[in-house]
């Protein structure tokens, strides 16, 4: 375990051969308030040890999916009405989310949702809250390891920077020990070289602790280096999956997700740029 | 004025009228005050008294300072009292957003059944005691998941109606169960009283005093330090955040619930061990808004010091009204005069929550 992360030495981890999912989410059907139905038939599979991405428009359904696998729709008025969830060979579905927590299921919510009044090292130790092994010393440690930066933030957590926060919230999820983290926009709002950051770190996690992670994000190209497979989403569905590569190599994907595929777009940019240089001057 | 002055004489006479039987929500209200001052001023032997009182109605407008001393460090003693029982109520509000105006109910239920404890069996004190807190802790478990958790979700003045008739339905129940007049508890110490820095103290409030702060050290330690002081601190800032990170809210809300009532009946049982037991103690769940909204809802700490605050400024305000003043309420009214102004100054309270804004 490395202290110091080299933001480019770390390599995407290999496309695995078909392993036996982890997690296995099988034609679910979600729905708000009894009536907004918002997943319609999703099924998608995360096998053990690697990070897959779930990529899609704002709406598709990304965060809903989480919360499905996690539990927390309860706590928004949502129920799963059809399909099955199963982690490690178990029906999950319906189980209040601090129980699914103890099986090894972590979300990094959106937005960090870090707890603002207390420190780091409180936010830290809540994260192992249900764990009941006497190792959470040394898994603070570990996690001041991967995150030199947060060792010397005392004060309250509110006070940090946004990637700050985020090496916070994804240090919480470290410290309960999950067989599954599911990451909810990690990006989000994060400048692009936090971004690399933030993302050689979840691969470097992915790698050295075997820690299978389900990666929601709008930033697509960045996701797709960091995941071995990849889901899209589009209104409550799944309509395209493959390994990283296909995906990214696929035309429509580079038009819809990642963007400057052709060549009128890249001569826009380049009008754009242009723009923006005379503008300087 | 007519009631001021019944209201005076009854004081200087040291007698209060014994609790009736048949009693109107106005008529509790004002036995209750008549009782509150007795379970306030009682804390410290305040000998000659009512020949200072005779002669600060003649017109000697000189300090009395030893008095006023006396009556310090007895708003200090209550004080700290009722920032104990302000605390386990900021502690349901901040867990589960529930005003609790059976709070002072509490206090009755535990004192009294420390009270039977120790008067039908004869058993020690320490026992008694230790007992009362397991059957509150309970109590408080019971209470949360039968009473209020089928109320979660529900509107907030559902929750309070709730609240506050369970306070009307304990109140009568307690005294059905063990009549209207104030019952005296079984003497705790052999000596009624010491002297410290030439005061005559009544070692029960040495006692009060010391349990006081060492439950204060406790919420301190336990939110500092506990796994499950983190766990309800996490719940009261955000229920969803506390559930990701495996936090059973329900666990949560019941605990604090059984902590409430647990550490509120220390507080009852204290003042019992002193005034006796009567309906009188739960006048404590009133002086507690104050307390607490001087504080600010939200803060365990500004609940101690808003607890202290009013317990000092309603003797102090004893302390003029006796010797300069004559008007006969301001023992009871000037917490809440005080009130109405910090809350004009500062909404909030002292220690209400600022939320941290990143910018």
């Amino acid at each position: 375990m490395t202290a110091a992360i080299d933001v480019n030495a770390v390599p995407a981890p290999p496309v695995a051969a078909r392993k036996p999912a982890l997690l296995s989410v099988n034609n679910i059907e979600v729905v708000y308030n009894d009536v907004i139905l918002v997943l319609r038939g999703l099924s998608l599979q995360v096998p053990e040890g690697e990070i897959v991405a779930l990529l899609g428009a704002n709406g598709a359904g990304k965060s809903t999916t989480l919360k499905a696998i996690s539990g927390l729709l309860k706590t928004e008025d949502g129920a799963v009405t059809r399909g099955d969830i199963s982690f490690a060979g178990e029906k999950i579905n319906g189980i209040d989310p601090d129980k699914i927590v103890r099986r090894g299921i972590f979300q990094v919510m959106e937005g960090r949702r870090i707890i603002s009044d207390m420190t780091c090292l409180e936010n830290l130790r809540l994260g192992a809250f249900t764990r009941r092994d006497n190792n959470v010393r040394q898994d603070i440690e570990m996690v001041y390891d991967y995150f030199p930066r947060l060792k010397e933030r005392t004060g309250l957590a509110g006070y940090l920077s946004g990637g700050e926060q985020q090496m916070l919230a994804i240090g919480r999820a470290l410290m309960a020990r999950p067989k599954l983290i599911l990451m909810d926009e990690p990006s989000m709002g994060l400048s692009p070289l936090l971004v690399k950051e933030v993302f050689a770190i979840i691969r470097q996690i992915n790698r050295d602790l075997g820690v299978t992670i389900l990666l929601v994000e709008q930033n697509a190209r960045m996701a797709l280096q960091a995941a071995s497979y990849g889901y899209i989403m589009e209104s409550g569905k799944v309509v395209l999956d493959g390994t990283a590569e296909e995906l990214a190599n696929n035309e429509d994907v580079k038009e819809f997700y990642l963007g400057g595929g052709g060549e009128e777009r890249r001569s826009f940019k380049n009008l754009k740029s242009y723009k923006r240089r005379k503008r300087w001057l | 004025m007519v009631f001021a002055s019944i209201r005076s004489s009854v004081r200087r006479s040291g007698q209060f009228p014994a609790g009736d039987p048949d009693h109107t929500p106005y008529d509790r209200i004002l036995r209750t005050t008549a009782r509150g001052d007795s379970v306030a001023t009682a804390g410290i032997r305040i000998q000659k008294q009512s020949q200072e009182q005779e002669r600060g109605l003649g017109g000697n407008l000189a300090m009395n300072w030893n008095l006023l001393f006396q009556l310090v460090v007895n708003g200090i003693i209550v004080g700290a009292l009722y920032g104990v029982v302000a605390m386990s109520f900021v502690l349901i509000y901040k867990a589960s957003q529930v005003v609790n105006f059976a709070q002072g109910e509490f206090l009755l239920i535990g004192a009294w059944a420390c009270w039977w404890l120790l008067t039908t069996y004869q058993i020690p004190f320490v026992w008694g005691f230790l007992i009362t807190l397991a059957f509150m802790m309970t109590f408080g478990v019971i209470l949360q998941i039968v009473v209020l958790r089928p109320m979660i979700g529900e509107p907030i003045i559902s929750v309070i109606m709730v609240t506050i008739g369970l306070s009307i339905f304990f109140q009568a129940l307690m005294k059905w169960m063990f009549g209207v007049f104030a019952k005296p508890f079984p003497p705790i110490f052999e000596t009624q009283s010491v002297s410290v820095f030439g005061l005559q103290v009544q070692s029960v409030y040495l006692m009060s005093l010391g349990i006081s702060l060492f439950i204060m050290a406790g919420f301190g330690w336990f939110f500092k330090y506990s796994k499950m002081g983190l766990a309800m601190r996490a719940t009261a800032f955000d229920q969803q955040v506390a559930q990701s990170l495996g936090i059973s809210v329900r666990t949560v809300f019941a605990l604090s619930w059984a902590i409430s009532a647990m550490v509120s009946s220390v507080a009852g049982v204290v003042v019992g061990t002193v005034n006796g037991v009567s309906s009188a103690l739960s006048f404590f769940g009133i002086k507690v808004f104050p307390a607490v909204i001087l504080g600010g809802l939200d803060s365990i700490l500004g609940a101690v010091i808003g607890g202290l605050i009013v317990g000092l400024l309603e003797n102090v305000a004893h302390f003029f009204d006796s010797q300069f003043l004559n008007w006969g309420n301001m023992y009871e009214i000037a917490p809440f005069y005080v009130l109405i102004v910090i809350l004009m100054i500062k909404p909030y309270g002292l220690f209400g929550t600022k939320t941290i804004e990143r910018v």
